[in-house]
C-alpha cells in the first residue's frame, strides 16, 4: 500500500494521511482523550489515588445519584436552566443576527459585529462581578431606576434565578449570533426577493423559507450554549445566591470543598450521559429541521 | 482490588496524574535558597507587605505567597506539589489529617524564640501537637459566630436565635461552607460541634434558614461589599474579619458571641514535607508569633486573637482582641474546631447539599 505513488492525482497514501492528520490526531489525544479517560477511570475509584491513599474500583458513587433525591432534582434544575437560557439566546440572538445578515450593511455591520463580540474579550469572571454591581442593591440599575421612578423601591434582582438567567444569556449571547449568523447569510437574497414576488407574506417568508434554512445554526448555537449552561457553576455561585445551586456547582464542591474527585467525576459524566441522551432523542427533530 | 494490582491501566493512569503533578509542580519547586514560599489566604497577615519587607531586611530571605480559597484547596495543593512551599496556614482542625498524609513535618522549636511565649492551652493543643512531636505552631486564634449591621439594630442580640427570627427573614448573609454551616447549627441545638448526635435537629435547623438567608457569602470581600449594599442585617462572620472590616473598611459591622456559645478555630503554621528551606520557615513562623509583628498588624489592620499570650498583653487596653477575646478563650462555651474524618466530612456536604436544594423548592 505504502509503496504506491505518491505523487500523481492517485489517493492519498496511508503514509500522506498520516502526516497530514497525525498532528491533529495527537494533539486530540493529548488534550481530550487521556485526561478525559483518567477521570472516566476516577469515576470508578473509592478515593483519589494520590501518594499514599489507597482506592478500589467501585460503582458506588454512581450508585451515589439515585440514592440521594436532590442530585436529581439538581439535574433536572440544571437541564431547565440550560432550556431557559438556551431559548432566551435564540428568541434576542436570531433576530440579531438576521437584522446583522440581512439589512445592514458595510462598516456599520461590522461596528456592530465588533459589538457582538467584545464581550468575548473579557474574562468570563469579570463579565459576572460587573452584572452584580447592576443587579445589586444600591447598584447600577436600583439607582438608576429609582431616579427616574423613585416610587419603585428596592428591586431585589440580586441573588434571584432571574439574576443567574441575565448573566448566563449575556455570556452566551454570542454563540447564537455567530452561528445564526453564518446560516442567514448563506442565503440568497433572490430567494426572498422571488417568495415575496410570488406573493408570500412576512410570516410565510420566515416560517417556510428563513427558518428551515437558518435551523442548522440554530441548533449549533443551541448546542454550543446548552451543553456547558448545564455544567455551569461560576454564575450561578455568584449571582445565585440561595437559588445558586445547580449540578455544576455540586460538582465543583466535589472537587474543591471536599477531596472527592471520584464523585465529582461520576457526576460529570452521568451530567455527559444524559446530554448524549438529550441528543439523541432530538435528533429525528434535528434531522427534520435540517433536511 | 486494590489500586497496586489493576495493572497496565491503572499504572498508566498513576503515571498520567504523576506527570501532571510534576508539571505543575515544576515552576514552584524551583525556589531559591534565600526565599521562602507560603501558602495562605489571602490578606491573611503573612502577606502584609510592611511585614514581609521587615522579614527580609532582617533575614534576606524573600518570601513569595501562594493562595488558596479553601482548606480543601490548600490540601489539594500540598498532595500535588510536593516541596513547592515551605510555610502553610493550616487550620488546627485539619492539622492531624495533613501530618497523616504525610503533607507536614515536625518543627523543632529549636531556635524559635517566641514559641517559649504561645499561651499554653494553645500552644500545646491536641489539634497541633500528637504523637510526641509539633505539626503546628499556633499563631492566631479566633471565633466564628455571627456579626451585625449597627444599623439595624438598637441593640446587639444576645442569642444565636436572631438568626432565625422572623424578624430579620430574607436579611441573613451566610457562609457557603458545609462545615460552618453544621457546626452553627449544631450550637444553635446545643451539641457538640464536633461529634453531633442529633442529626435531624441539625437538619431542621438547615432547613429553616429557609425564608431567613438573603445571600451565601464565601470571601471577607464579598461580604464587606454586601454590607456596604445593605443586602443584609446580620451575617455569620469570623471575629477578626469582624474587627477588619469595622478598622480599615469603616463599616457599621459588630462581632457577636452568642450566649449559646461560638465555634472556636485555631490557625496553626506548618512547615511541609520536603520544604527546600525549613530554616527559612522556623525563622518566618518566629516572626508571624513576634509580638512586633503582631501589635502592629492588630493595631493598624485589624488580626484574629493572637496565641501570643505577651503579644496580646501589648495591644491597647480597648483593643477588641485584648477586650472581648482576651477571655473569650477561657468562656466554657467555645468549642475549638476537632479534626475531622472524611467520611464525616462528606456527609456534612451532602447535608449542606441537600438543603441548598431543599432552598430551592
Amino acid at each position: 500500500m505504502a509503496a504506491q505513488s505518491a505523487g500523481g492525482g492517485g489517493r492519498p497514501t496511508v503514509r500522506t494521511l498520516a502526516t497530514l492528520l497525525g498532528p491533529a490526531y495527537v494533539w486530540l489525544l493529548l488534550t481530550i482523550f487521556l485526561p478525559l479517560s483518567a477521570m472516566l477511570y476516577f469515576s470508578f475509584l473509592s478515593d483519589v489515588p494520590v501518594g499514599a491513599r489507597e482506592a478500589e474500583l467501585t460503582l458506588e458513587n454512581y450508585a451515589a445519584f439515585f440514592e440521594r433525591d436532590f442530585y436529581r432534582s439538581l439535574m433536572l434544575r440544571s437541564f431547565q436552566l440550560g432550556a431557559v437560557v438556551t431559548g432566551l439566546c435564540l428568541l434576542i440572538g436570531f433576530p440579531c443576527a438576521y437584522i446583522l445578515a440581512k439589512s445592514i450593511k458595510g462598516r456599520a455591520r461590522e461596528a456592530l459585529f465588533l459589538l457582538v463580540i467584545l464581550p468575548f474579550w473579557t474574562n468570563a469572571l469579570v463579565r459576572v462581578f460587573s452584572w452584580t454591581m447592576v443587579l445589586r442593591g444600591n447598584g447600577v440599575l436600583e439607582r438608576a431606576v429609582n431616579a427616574v421612578f423613585p416610587e419603585v423601591g428596592p428591586l431585589g434582582l440580586m441573588f434571584t434565578y432571574p439574576a443567574i438567567v441575565v448573566g448566563l444569556v449575556h455570556s452566551y449571547l454570542p454563540y447564537m449570533i455567530l452561528t445564526c449568523y453564518v446560516s442567514l447569510q448563506a442565503i440568497d437574497d433572490d430567494v426572498i426577493d422571488a417568495a415575496r414576488a410570488l406573493g408570500a407574506g412576512w410570516g410565510t417568508i420566515l416560517r417556510r423559507l428563513v427558518l428551515p434554512l437558518a435551523a442548522p445554526g440554530m441548533i449549533a448555537g443551541a448546542v454550543l450554549i446548552f451543553v456547558p449552561v448545564i455544567g455551569s457553576f461560576m454564575e450561578p455561585r455568584i449571582l445565585g445566591g440561595t437559588q445558586g445551586t445547580f449540578i455544576g456547582t455540586v460538582i465543583e464542591d466535589q472537587f474543591t470543598a471536599v477531596f472527592n474527585w471520584p464523585l465529582g467525576a461520576a457526576l460529570s459524566f452521568l451530567m455527559l450521559g444524559f446530554v448524549l441522551a438529550l441528543f439523541a432523542l432530538a435528533a429525528p427533530a434535528f434531522r427534520r429541521l435540517d433536511g | 482490588m486494590g489500586f497496586a494490582r489493576q495493572g497496565a491501566a491503572g499504572r498508566a493512569v498513576q503515571a498520567v496524574v504523576m506527570a501532571a503533578g510534576i508539571v505543575l509542580g515544576m515552576a514552584p519547586a524551583s525556589a531559591q535558597a534565600d526565599e521562602i514560599r507560603v501558602l495562605n489566604w489571602q490578606g491573611y497577615g503573612t502577606d502584609e507587605a510592611w511585614a514581609v519587607e521587615a522579614f527580609t531586611d532582617k533575614t534576606g530571605i524573600g518570601v513569595v505567597h501562594e493562595y488558596f480559597n479553601s482548606e480543601q484547596e490548600m490540601l489539594t495543593k500540598l498532595r500535588t506539589n510536593p516541596g513547592a512551599y515551605d510555610v502553610v496556614l493550616i487550620n488546627s482542625a485539619y492539622t492531624r489529617q495533613a501530618a497523616g498524609e504525610g503533607l507536614i513535618q515536625p518543627i523543632d522549636a529549636d531556635g524559635m524564640a517566641h514559641v517559649a511565649d504561645l499561651a499554653e492551652d494553645l500552644g500545646n493543643h491536641p489539634n497541633l501537637v500528637f504523637d510526641g512531636a509539633t505539626y503546628g505552631v499556633a499563631w492566631v486564634w479566633g471565633l466564628t459566630a455571627f456579626a451585625i449591621d449597627t444599623q439595624d439594630f438598637a441593640e446587639a442580640p444576645a442569642s444565636i436565635e436572631v438568626l432565625w427570627s422572623p424578624e430579620h427573614a430574607g436579611r441573613v448573609g451566610w457562609r457557603d461552607d458545609s462545615v460552618e454551616a453544621v457546626q452553627m447549627s449544631a450550637i444553635a441545638t446545643g451539641q457538640d460541634i464536633n461529634d453531633p448526635t442529633d442529626w435531624d435537629a441539625i437538619r431542621d435547623r438547615l432547613r429553616a434558614l429557609k425564608p431567613q438567608i438573603r445571600l451565601l457569602w464565601s470571601s471577607e470581600n464579598e461580604w464587606n461589599q454586601f454590607l456596604a449594599a445593605n443586602e443584609f442585617d446580620l451575617a455569620t462572620y469570623w471575629s477578626g474579619s469582624a474587627a477588619r472590616s469595622a478598622r480599615e473598611f469603616g463599616l457599621p459591622v459588630r462581632f457577636v458571641i452568642p450566649e449559646e456559645g461560638a465555634i472556636g478555630w485555631l490557625d496553626g503554621l506548618s512547615i511541609p514535607a520536603g520544604a527546600a528551606n525549613v530554616d527559612g520557615a522556623k525563622a518566618f513562623i518566629d516572626w508571624m508569633i513576634d509580638p512586633a509583628f503582631y501589635v502592629p498588624w492588630d493595631n493598624n489592620v485589624g488580626a484574629p486573637a493572637s496565641a501570643n499570650a505577651k503579644a496580646n498583653a501589648q495591644l491597647p487596653e480597648e483593643a477588641f482582641n485584648r477586650a472581648v477575646m482576651g477571655d473569650a478563650g477561657k468562656l466554657a462555651n467555645v468549642q475549638i474546631m476537632g479534626p475531622m474524618d472524611e467520611p464525616l466530612r462528606e456527609r456534612i456536604l451532602a447535608l449542606w447539599q441537600e438543603t441548598k436544594a431543599y432552598f430551592q423548592e
